[in-house]
């Protein structure tokens, strides 16, 4: 019987993550805490309404939604609703689908549940979102300009350039080794960092801070209960676990009479 | 009809009122055969709380289903957005549904744990055989219950999922496409496919699951349960017809599996609380974008508990089918050789019989035999209770080799379960392929492997050491 167990649980450790491996570059990590931190999620929500928001709806999240967040009515009203809607209104856009598929070729994503679909065996969907918007770089072969190390080709034109700066990619040749000995030494660009061309707004320390507060407003939206369901579990659990311990008591008192 | 009682005119209010309710209805006496007089044998270890359990989550999938039910839209225009509103708008909605999606996922658990209890003990063996085929029929539907309710929520996965899974059926020769067409309600999989599949979810199969539970208990009870050392306990009693080493369910385990149901739960509960999506395992990432009938994933993956019939589905290729032509006929000709058979007709029976297979086989198909191999990897499992033909019940007794035999086929359980969710390469395939021929093995060879061996006595009561 323990062999067996032993056997499963042997077996349980290939199963690593659900996900195969999705190559394309690392992810970096999105620092987490901020998504408990309502100051950050405020500054993000703040972001997204005045950078995301004219193209991507959150069509399941209403603009009251935010008083979870340490806001008022008053203050959302004031601060992070431009066209009149009501408190209760869900984030929707007036941006007509067609034509953004014709100017972005694709429609762009409502972004409700944006970062918990984009999870993957590089990380969470924080973390992609917090790569994908720091590494947009110059590129003229683009309709917009713009290219991205983790979405390439993607439709989006960088946004927030603005506060970012422009910068290009900087790619280096890395001579693969002459294995076909056939004369022609085969070599490959690798990507080899980022280089500013202009200045933004921010500096890059200040642009990643932000970043962060989007992107834990982003994942923050995708559930806006977390926080909560965080704070519930550990009640539940603790409550849960000495329930156990009393029902083991129980079970021992019971049992005491079977010989 | 048993003889009307009077209760005595100076009982109290209790006894009277339940002398007129056993006159018009039995349910002092049910109360007494199922539980205060159901005696259960004492021995019963780990394994024997995931019975209890599996009741649990059928009541829990019913309770938080049928709150799901009063939020939810079965419209293929609306379903994902009424999702989206009972996790955010819905008072406790987000609670409701993570309970479900949970628990879909923990009623596989611990049903698969108590089918495995089941194969170490020997439970469907002589004469809870009829227990054993309810509960397989109750594990095909809870198959076809999951799938179902996993298009529901029509996200990406949920609608290519069920795309490829119905597309299966559409591999059966000559009536595949009219029948994948009934299915779906239309060409692809749309609106009619998730409101068939929501009646289907909600009312058709939940009715025949409860009809079958409760077939499976009135089945056990009947032959009263197995134990960790499969032996009858009906064979001892004493006096007043109790069994010796049997004990009343209630209370020891009605207070038993009040234990197992607390531990159950704290883990249910963190799952519930801290990782609902569990990696992407209980729900999966893709299904957080809206269903897209014009955009295929790149990788489509069941869920992680059809993952392993899913694999051997996927290793059924052409050289798949050709290496099962060849193990048929190799099998056939020993028959024929070797094979103890006095009646040359039957010889010669045995041979055009193979040939008749490999025909077929090589006729359709290997998508069909996919789907034919997947099938019959469910549908296999009924068969045990004649499969096996082990002198002794529970594996305590059984030679140690018999041991090895069952871990290797839990260990390549849990491989295929992996690759059924990984992408397909030639080593993955050569592996889930390789697993596949064990499983199959495991279960077709049994009545050969299974009589294998030096057997251990088993003792003529069952061992208890008191708590």
């Amino acid at each position: 019987m323990k062999r067996l167990i032993a056997c499963v649980l042997a077996a349980l450790t290939f199963v690593g993550t659900a996900f195969a491996n999705e190559g394309g570059p690392a992810w970096d990590k999105f620092p987490k805490e901020r998504v408990s931190d309502n100051a950050s999620l405020q500054n993000g929500a703040k972001l997204f309404v005045n950078y995301c928001l004219n193209c991507h709806s959150a069509a399941y999240m209403r603009y009251n939604r935010l008083k979870d967040i340490g806001l008022t009515d008053d203050q959302i009203k004031k601060n992070l609703m431009f066209a009149g809607e009501k408190v209760g209104d869900q984030m929707k856009v007036a941006l007509d689908p067609k034509q953004a598929k014709q100017w972005f070729g694709a429609t762009p994503p409502d972004l409700s549940v944006i970062a918990r679909s984009r999870a993957g065996a590089n990380g969470s969907g924080a973390d992609y979102l917090y790569t994908y918007l720091r590494t947009f770089y110059r590129d003229d072969t683009r309709p917009t300009g713009w290219n991205n190390r983790v979405f390439p080709s993607v439709g989006m034109p960088h946004v927030l350039w603005e506060l970012q700066g422009q910068q290009r990619a900087v790619y280096k040749t890395e001579k693969a080794e002459g294995e076909h000995g056939g004369g022609h030494e085969a070599s490959h660009e690798v990507f080899a960092g980022f280089e500013q061309i202009t200045p933004g707004k921010m500096n890059a320390a200040e642009y990643n801070s932000n970043v962060a507060d989007l992107v834990a407003y982003l994942q923050w939206m995708g559930e806006p209960v977390q926080n909560f369901r965080f704070r519930l579990g550990v009640v539940v659990v603790l409550f849960m676990a000495l329930f156990t311990v009393i029902a083991w008591r129980l079970n021992a008192a019971f049992w005491k009479d079977v010989k | 009809m048993a003889e009307f009682k009077v209760a005595p005119a100076d009982a109290p209010v209790g006894v009277k009122l339940m002398t007129w309710v056993d006159n018009r209805f039995p349910a002092t006496k049910m109360y007494k055969e199922h539980l205060s007089e159901y005696y259960a044998p004492k021995n019963f270890n780990f394994w024997y709380f995931f019975g209890s359990l599996a009741l649990l989550v059928l009541v829990i999938q019913i309770v938080t289903g049928i709150f799901l039910v009063m939020h939810y839209k079965p419209d293929a225009a609306l379903a994902f957005a009424s999702v989206e509103y009972i996790m955010r708008d819905v008072p406790w909605g987000w609670l409701v549904r993570y309970m479900h999606s949970t628990g879909a996922s923990a009623f596989f658990v611990v049903v698969y744990l108590h089918m495995f209890r089941g194969l170490l003990y020997g439970s469907y063996r002589s004469p809870r055989e009829l227990v054993w085929i309810f509960g397989c029929a109750i594990f095909l539907c809870l198959m076809a219950e999951a799938f179902m309710g996993y298009l529901l929520p029509w996200g990406q996965m949920s609608y290519w999922g069920a795309q490829v899974i119905v597309n299966l059926f559409s591999a059966i020769p000559f009536v595949g496409p009219d029948l994948s067409l009934l299915i779906r309600g239309d060409y692809v999989v749309g609106d009619a496919t998730l409101n068939r599949f929501f009646s289907f979810h909600v009312i058709a199969v939940p009715l025949i699951l409860l009809g079958l539970v409760v077939a499976h208990i009135i089945a056990l009870h009947e032959v009263g349960s197995n134990n960790p050392d499969g032996i009858e306990i009906k064979a001892n009693k004493d006096a007043n017809g109790i069994p010796l080493d049997g004990i009343p369910f209630h209370p020891y385990y009605s207070v038993h599996d009040i234990m197992g149901v607390a531990g159950f739960l704290t883990i249910f509960t963190a799952i519930i609380f801290f990782a609902p999506e569990l990696g992407g395992y209980f729900l999966e990432y893709n299904n957080f974008i809206p269903a897209d009938p014009l955009k295929t994933p790149p990788h489509i993956a069941p869920v992680w508990y059809f993952t392993p019939f899913y694999s051997m589905l996927r290793a059924t290729t052409d050289d798949m089918v050709t290496v099962l032509c060849g193990i048929i006929g190799v099998a056939a000709v020993l028959t024929f050789l070797k094979g103890n058979i006095a009646n040359p007709a039957k010889k010669v029976g045995v041979l055009v019989g193979a040939a008749v297979a490999i025909f077929l086989l090589k006729t359709f198909d290997a998508k069909f035999w996919g789907v034919i191999v997947m099938g019959a990897s469910v549908v296999i499992m009924v068969f045990l209770p004649w499969l096996d033909r082990s002198p002794v019940k529970s594996i305590r007794y059984r030679p140690d080799w018999h041991k090895y035999v069952y871990a290797v086929f839990v260990v390549f359980f849990f491989i295929l379960g992996w690759l059924g969710i990984e992408p397909p390469s030639a080593v993955k395939t050569l592996v889930s392929q390789v697993g596949t021929l064990f499983y199959f093995g495991f279960f077709l060879l049994m009545p050969w492997w299974s009589q294998q061996g030096t057997f251990k006595k088993v003792p003529d009561r069952v061992t208890f050491e008191a708590h």
